[in-house]
């Protein structure tokens, strides 16, 4: 009794965090931050993905998949996620806040 | 579990934020090592640990090494839980980043642009310990600093980067490295290495010698050799780099040569395996490279050594023949001693190359785990993304990218996916993956130490 409350607090804990971190992202969404900036102000011509809406990330990553839209590294990257793989990131990122 | 255990657990996280709070380092009031050993291990003879030690303060994660790997991992674990007590190790309270400072060597631009600090991590809850660990006991899963200070962990991770195996080359070892440097951990080395170039005569030839795979960042021994070029072309017109290379085969080759055909035929020499390019030994006193069939004397000498996992695997136990670590591929966690999870250049990720990319990556899928693992969940199944960018000129950016995932015990890259720039592609390309190489060291940096 005593772990199983532990373990449903700590999980809404866990719940709470992952929707503002990293923690709970769905797989291949923890990487993007290498390139895509989370943090404000960083200076780089690489466009931050928070709080954008989930269908534009789709829709371009489905050109950069398709080789319908041209870009330098995103056109390999896209080729190594499925459509659903695709559509769960886009909608972790859409719900970050910007 | 005894209400003494815990006591003992909750006071060395404590006392570690109050030493670090005040003084910035860890030394006073812990309790006495004995005694600290003796309640971990009561507190490992226990099988209900983690869940009653979480909801009574936080488990107790201990970081070693504040690298990309090390850094991302406990700045994530400590954002994403803030009840956890997250204690980073680190020897150093600068870190210098490796990539682009091959940029530095070629004079593009100087070693404070490399150099981050801790403060940041630190002001989001993270406990810095600016010590070295000198003994780690995988059975009572505590880390001794070298200052007396114990911590105890239920979740280790080391990210101790490389080391150099001083044994593998005849004439090179770390006294020999400050005539011929590595430049291969940025710092003092890549300042070493700068200051020679600059003080060398035109005329002169400049050696690089390359080792066998596995290495960090592969693909940065060519940038090194291109920008050194870049540099020669540039600045010292008469001179010349010579690249003496364990290998037949490199990361980007066919771009790198062509670049290389274009940009600098005059001012770079590559030699492979087949060639005679291995570099067999070394006299740091006359700076001559002896290969196989002849040998080759320069007037500033850069030696790239055989890499290893770094000292700290070591002391851990988790190196295995290969003297790498292997990890589970989801977690992280090492498949030679439990609660002990190794990521960054340490590890043996399949074909995923080392780098500050992947070790960034490999970061937050192991602390995402490692949060998972202390609330009994199961860990998802990671893809990883790897993206190295290297520059051949200021304005010319070449890339490597991969996708990741584990299949079986190990990573294996997701086919279709992944490759290099293009080999033929407009100047504009280049100049566009040379903006990005920059764009990505600010963001990895910025998002780490920021």
């Amino acid at each position: 009794m005593v772990r199983s409350l532990t373990l449903l607090i700590l999980s809404s804990l866990l719940a709470v965090a992952g929707s503002a971190t990293a923690a709970d992202a769905p797989r291949g969404a923890a990487s993007c931050s290498g390139c895509h900036a989370v943090k404000a102000g960083i200076d780089t011509p690489l466009k931050s993905l928070k709080g954008r809406k989930a269908a534009e990330i789709v829709e371009a990553m489905a050109a950069f998949k398709s080789d319908r839209q041209r870009a330098t590294v995103m056109n390999r990257i896209a080729k190594g996620f499925s459509d659903s793989e695709i559509a769960a990131i886009a909608e972790w990122w859409s719900e970050q806040q910007p | 579990m005894s209400a003494g255990t815990m006591s003992a657990r909750t006071m060395s996280a404590r006392t570690m934020s109050a030493g670090t709070k005040s003084t910035g380092t860890v030394r006073s009031g812990t309790m006495t090592r004995r005694r600290f050993l003796a309640a971990a291990a009561s507190a490992a003879a226990s099988t209900t640990l983690s869940a009653p030690a979480i909801a009574e303060g936080g488990a107790n994660i201990v970081v070693i090494g504040g690298g990309f790997a090390g850094a991302t991992c406990a700045r994530m674990l400590k954002q994403s839980a803030t009840h956890l007590s997250v204690t980073l190790v680190e020897a150093n309270r600068t870190y210098t980043a490796c990539p682009l400072s091959n940029g530095v060597i070629a004079g593009l631009h100087d070693l404070s642009e490399q150099q981050f600090t801790y403060e940041k991590i630190a002001a989001d809850g993270v406990t810095m310990a600016f010590d070295t660990a000198a003994a780690i006991d995988a059975g009572s899963r505590t880390v001794v600093l070298k200052s007396g200070t114990s911590l105890f962990y239920d979740r280790l991770v080391i990210a101790p980067g490389i080391g150099f195996d001083w044994n593998a080359l005849p004439g090179y070892n770390e006294a020999a490295s400050r005539i011929i440097p590595h430049a291969w951990k940025a710092g003092e080395q890549t300042t070493l290495l700068r200051r020679q170039l600059e003080a060398m005569e035109d005329g002169g030839t400049v050696l690089l010698s390359i080792p066998e795979n596995p290495m960090r960042c592969p693909p940065g021994a060519y940038e090194r050799a291109s920008l050194i070029a870049y540099y020669l072309k540039t600045r010292k017109p008469r001179s010349k780099i010579i690249v003496l290379d364990a290998k037949d085969e490199f990361s980007m080759k066919s771009l790198f040569q062509n670049a290389w055909r274009t940009l600098y035929p005059d001012h770079l020499e590559w030699i492979g395996l087949s060639s005679g390019g291995k570099v067999i030994s070394v006299d740091a006193g006359t700076r001559t490279l002896t290969c196989d069939f002849e040998s080759h004397k320069g007037s500033v000498v850069n030696v790239i050594p055989r890499q290893q996992a770094g000292e700290i695997a070591q002391l851990a136990g988790v190196t295995d023949r290969t003297n790498w670590c292997p990890v589970d591929p989801i977690t992280f966690e090492s498949k030679i001693a439990p609660n002990i999870h190794v990521i960054g250049d340490a590890t043996l990720v399949g074909t995923m190359p080392k780098s500050a990319f992947g070790a960034d990556a490999q970061a937050k899928i192991c602390a995402a785990a490692i949060l998972k693992l202390l609330a009994n969940a199961t860990p998802i199944r990671p893809k990883l993304i790897n993206t190295c960018y290297s520059l051949v000129a200021p304005d010319y950016g070449l890339s490597v990218a991969g996708v990741y995932q584990p299949v079986g015990h190990d990573y294996l890259e997701v086919e279709g996916a992944g490759g290099n720039s293009p080999l033929e592609a407009p100047q504009a390309t280049r100049a566009l993956e040379a903006s990005y190489a920059h764009g990505v060291f600010r963001t990895l940096t910025g998002e780490v130490f920021g």
